[in-house]
């Protein structure tokens, strides 16, 4: 697809994270738009799972959990700076996925549904329950990060929700561009390939266990990170953040805006980041409406929001 | 010495005998046709040599080594590639992309170096994207290389599986129904093209419907018969051999005959 291709995405990314602040009228904006990009990073890591090898998971908030709850446990107990508890966090969350991956991985379409669900739900439950190290359902509070500090003193002056802001979007930019680098690369094609037929896949020499496990344990890392921005961000966490609603969460933002294109899973991701509060006009009908917006869609739009948007204009201009 | 050596190949589903005891060899450069009736185990065949399927009896041996139930990408790494009767292609690729992926095992390296996109990773991506064009101008699909893979004719989807099997640089090539729906000046070039590439030494195994392709093309040929082999040798025996005329060509017996004549 021209469309999306590596420079377009990252250029329409980088520019609306850039200019989107000038009709920002509250810092409430900024709030919302570093949620927004949070989530996407957590959907561009699907985007590797589900659009690139065509595997589902619907445990991957464990593995937010895991970097979110890095980012205040290892600060505590390892001495660690907050930002190397979030890549110590990464790291234990790519063993844990390489260990969990091996044997879920060789189940397909719903059957690794359950088993990776069966693993959000662990991740979640071990948070809740050892509450003498997490704080259990109450939560815990989370080191600050210390960067805004370091800039004020290089005479960046920025709030706090404008250097979230700032912060979350350049690891996201950061994020797309390692997943669009990936897409038309060597491995990219092999899971692509691994999606498209696995058997034929299999007879041009791909290893597709190996493959799969490498699609998991790099949208768990990015699961992680983004795990760990958000727990940085609020300074507090709670053991929702690895909950089941979390995980579905991720997978409808990647689903809905369009599994196949990173742009299109973080567009999924803005659109159910901010249509809950945009629904809030319709009060106790919120929850309702959110629930049929995405249900036309997916009925109209079966390859999500961006590809279907993408394909129209294109077949109309041609 | 043979590059392929089957020994005694059988596989049971639930109790039936889909086959039983097939056995023959390739030289290299040499086209061995396999033929026979509908359900005469032809695929199950070529699925149990390539992986696919593990055989319940009997051997495959590929080069002096036992490759018995041997998963098929680790065929692949030993020079053994296939393509599909009923299409696998993948979908959402391009053309180019298809032809491209075929250079897998010689394109693939560190996920790190793909991730920043490196100099490595780019120079491997570029390599096989060269290759994958020559590849392509060679099957005819030159032009075709920026379609969507879904939009090709089925012949041209044919061809596109064969230049991605190319891809992988095999020593040993199964084709299956290569020809299936391809118009005659298709299957001509089919024909040609896997002649050529035999000449190049690379064995192939050919499943195909197309006798007068078959005939002309194969240096022999083997009979499948509800799974079992009735008969082997050169194209002009099998086709005067009685019990093959009886078996499967029948009616297209004359057309064989024609056709030589």
């Amino acid at each position: 697809m021209r469309f999306s291709s590596k420079a377009t995405t990252l250029l329409i990314l980088i520019a609306v994270i850039a200019i989107a602040p000038v009709f920002f009228p509250s810092s409430y904006y900024f709030r919302v738009g570093s949620l927004i990009f949070v989530n996407g990073l957590a959907v561009t890591g699907l985007v590797v799972l589900i659009g690139y090898a065509g595997q589902i998971s619907l445990g991957h908030a464990g593995f937010a959990g895991i970097g979110a709850y890095a980012c205040a446990l290892a600060p505590v107990h390892l001495g660690l700076h907050p930002a190397l508890a979030a890549v110590f966090g990464a790291a234990l969350s790519a063993t844990i996925a390489f260990l969990v991956g091996r044997p879920i991985l060789r189940l397909k379409g719903y059957y690794l549904a359950v088993a990776s669900l069966g693993f959000g739900i662990l991740v979640s439950m071990v948070l809740s329950n050892e509450a003498r190290l997490t704080g259990g359902p109450d939560g815990m509070a989370v080191p600050e990060l210390g960067l805004r500090g370091v800039l004020r003193t290089v005479g960046v002056d920025l709030s706090n929700t404008e250097f979230w802001y700032a912060f979350s979007g350049l690891v996201l930019v950061l994020g797309a561009w390692l997943a669009l680098n990936l897409y038309h690369s060597p491995t990219g094609r092999a899971l692509r390939a691994l999606h498209g037929s696995e058997i034929a896949a299999r007879t041009v020499g791909v290893d597709v266990a190996h493959y799969k496990l490498v699609a998991f344990v790099l949208s768990a890392v990015y699961a992680s990170v983004s795990g760990s921005l958000l727990a940085l961000q609020n300074k507090f966490i709670t053991p929702d953040v690895a909950g089941f609603m979390h995980s579905i969460e991720m997978v409808t933002m990647t689903v809905l805006g369009g599994a196949g294109s990173v742009l299109g899973a973080i567009l999924g991701a803005v659109i159910l980041t901010t249509l809950p509060q945009v629904l809030t006009i319709f009060q106790e009908y919120e929850q309702l409406m959110l629930g049929l917006v995405m249900m036309l869609v997916m009925i109209f739009m079966r390859q999500g929001l961006l590809p279907s948007i993408a394909r129209s204009v294109r077949g109309r201009g041609e | 010495m043979s590059l392929l050596q089957i020994e005694g190949l059988g596989i049971d589903f639930g109790g039936l005998r889909a086959v039983h005891d097939v056995g023959f060899s390739l030289k290299p450069g040499e086209i061995v046709s396999v033929i026979g009736p509908n359900g005469a185990g032809k695929t199950t065949l070529f699925n149990m040599i390539s992986g696919v399927y593990a055989p319940g009896r009997g051997r495959v041996v590929l080069e002096g080594e036992d490759v018995t139930r041997m998963p098929p990408h680790l065929l692949a790494r030993r020079g053994l590639s296939r393509t599909f009767q009923n299409l696998q292609i993948f979908q959402s690729m391009s053309v180019l992309e298809n032809a491209i992926a075929g250079h897998h095992l010689h394109e693939r390296g560190s996920v790190f170096a793909d991730l920043f996109s490196l100099p490595a990773s780019r120079r491997r991506s570029k390599a096989s994207e060269e290759s994958a064009r020559v590849l392509l101008e060679r099957v005819g699909l030159g032009r075709a290389a920026e379609q969507e893979a879904g939009s090709l004719s089925y012949g041209a989807l044919k061809r596109l599986e064969i230049a991605r099997a190319l891809a992988l640089k095999p020593r040993v090539l199964l084709l299956d129904e290569p020809a299936a729906g391809c118009n005659a000046v298709e299957t001509e070039e089919i024909d040609h093209l896997i002649a050529k590439v035999a000449a190049e030494g690379v064995s192939i195994l050919l499943v195909e419907h197309d006798m007068k392709m078959v005939m002309r093309i194969s240096n022999h040929i083997v009979v499948l018969d509800h799974g079992e082999k009735i008969a082997e040798g050169e194209p002009a025996a099998i086709a005067r051999n009685p019990r093959v005329i009886e078996a499967y060509l029948g009616a297209q017996a004359t057309e064989v005959q024609n056709a030589d004549g």
